[in-house]
């Protein structure tokens, strides 16, 4: 579902990589959340995620769901940035052959999936191999 | 809290089963289970199901099928926790009884799946995963436990072989369950080279895309032993827990916290170990799942649930049977009564009726019933009543 109302309420994290370190015990959210789950303080202070991190774990789609049929197979991963916080995202410009566990990536601005009904296009982040 | 017994349950063969309608397939199986019970009339309902709106377009389905079961104006209420929705279903039924609100409550479950295409049915499925942070992103649920997959893999050396033991394991029991949809022998090789969804799982690896409908009915373990037609089945547990939806938010990719959490519970509540149970319905959604399920039950230790089924230990004649149903892999997975159709099993073989796949000894039976990848988990700790 890509909406302008929500496309423009995720524009901190998509476009910028926005997310929120609790002010007291340090821990980094991301995206960014009223109460901290390990201290339960609701305070918070952005900080931006680091661009490098590696893949922890990895898959390649070749079912996808509706918006993505004109990227299939596309690469998957799970990526621990260097600051600890792991994200969910695509890993582009990867041959399936070269995904591995702990292959270093850096974060680009792309185009994640098909313009949804509204006519938007859903820009956000995807990771792609470290040159 | 009074004592909680199912004294009825009925299912409708799971499938892909184009001429049944939602309501259709769920009266059926309601019906059979008041059939069994021996009741006309039940005091209030639940029903589980996962996406009935993006599936057929139907909410509020509560009502709708209270009505078309000849049960209105009884309250009816649908219950939604993802793919653990019947298992949900079951337990709000459970509380009812125990608290003494109601006396017989009818607990059910149902989806129909394939009024949809394929690219539609995975969109609503993966709406059971974080919409904004992974659904986005264009993962599947398939391509979410591959990456639980590859983790546990990394870390604890599981074989590629090991999966494929789990999914021949479990149709070497659903070809044997005249209700499941795919009653099929399978091998190793099968899955090997079966058609890749999401590496590395296959298509072998996956439950299928079913259309189906259970029911169980539950009243106070006193009446129970009154008015049951058949041995009722006591509910000496019924516990529930959850995780983050988001797989990459949890701290161990391999480990189901909800499962372990909601285990844990249950075993307190019935004072038993996992020692204590003979055999387990569990979620295996996926051949993964099914092995990080048993080290999360505490059946294997972490890291040891790849060797349960290529071993033989969970086989209908091994040490701890699992899935002697078929599991989701080859009885079918129609999501919110996936639930309710493994109580069917574990009251099926407590009774002694399993027929073919009758295990031979089935005097404790444990369910577990999970949504998404692992944020909603719920346990059943079940026996026949003394």
């Amino acid at each position: 579902m890509i909406t302008p109302p929500l496309v423009r309420r995720n524009t901190p994290q998509r476009y910028r990589m926005e997310a929120y370190q609790c002010t007291k015990c340090g821990k980094i959210f991301f995206p960014g959340r009223l109460v901290c789950d390990r201290c339960k303080h609701r305070e918070f202070e952005m900080v931006t995620l680091p661009e490098e991190g590696k893949v922890i774990t990895h898959t390649v789609i070749r079912t996808p769901p509706t918006g993505f049929s004109d990227l299939s197979p596309y690469c998957v991963g799970i990526v621990e940035m260097a600051n600890g916080v792991r994200i969910l995202c695509q890993i582009a410009d990867c041959e399936p052959e070269t995904l591995a566990v702990g292959l270093p990536v850096t974060l680009e601005f792309r185009r994640v999936q098909e313009d949804g009904e509204s006519g938007v296009l859903a820009y956000g982040y995807k990771a792609v191999p470290a040159r | 809290m009074r004592d909680v017994a199912i004294i009825g349950i009925g299912m409708t063969d799971f499938g892909e089963l184009w001429t049944e309608s939602l309501r259709d397939l769920f009266v059926k199986a309601a019906l059979e289970a008041m059939d069994d019970a021996g009741v006309d009339h039940i005091d209030s309902m639940y029903v589980g199901s996962m996406s009935s709106g993006l599936f057929t377009g139907q909410e509020h389905i509560g009502s709708l099928l209270a009505a078309y079961l000849g049960q209105a104006p009884i309250p009816a209420t649908r219950v939604e926790t993802a793919c653990a929705s019947g298992g949900a279903a079951l337990r709000c039924g459970y509380l009812e009884v125990a608290s003494g609100a109601s006396d017989i409550v009818l607990c059910g479950g149902v989806e129909k799946m394939t009024d949809v295409s394929g690219g539609r049915c995975t969109y609503a499925l993966a709406t059971a995963s974080d919409q904004d942070y992974e659904a986005f992103h264009g993962v599947t649920f398939p391509g979410l436990y591959a990456m639980i997959a590859v983790a546990h893999m990394a870390k604890y050396g599981t074989k590629r072989e090991d999966l494929a033991h789990v999914a021949v394991k479990n149709h070497d029991n659903g070809f044997l369950n005249p209700h499941a949809q795919y009653r099929m022998k399978i091998t190793v090789e099968d899955v090997l080279n079966s058609v890749k969804v999401a590496d590395p799982l296959n298509i072998l690896d996956c439950s299928p895309v079913t259309d189906g409908a259970a029911a169980a009915i539950v009243c106070p373990a006193d009446m129970a032993r009154k008015i049951a037609r058949k041995a009722p089945v006591k509910i000496l547990a019924s516990a529930q827990a959850t995780d983050t939806i988001a797989l990459h938010e949890r701290e161990d990719i391999t480990w189901n916290n909800a499962t372990a959490a909601a285990a844990e519970k249950a075993y307190k509540q019935a004072g038993l170990s996992p020692q204590d149970i003979c055999f387990a319905e569990v979620h295996d959604c996926f051949t993964i799942a099914e092995i990080c399920v048993l080290e999360a039950l505490g059946v294997v230790e972490k890291g040891k649930g790849g060797e349960a089924s290529r071993s033989g230990m969970t086989a209908r004649d091994g040490k701890f049977p699992v899935n002697p149903s078929g599991g989701l892999k080859s009885k079918g997975h129609p999501v919110g009564a996936t639930g309710i159709a493994q109580i069917h099993e574990i009251v099926t073989q407590l009774r002694g009726e399993a027929g073919e796949r009758q295990l031979s000894d089935a005097r404790r039976g444990l369910a577990q019933n999970m949504g998404g990848s692992g944020g909603s988990a719920v346990v059943h700790i079940m026996e026949v009543l003394s």
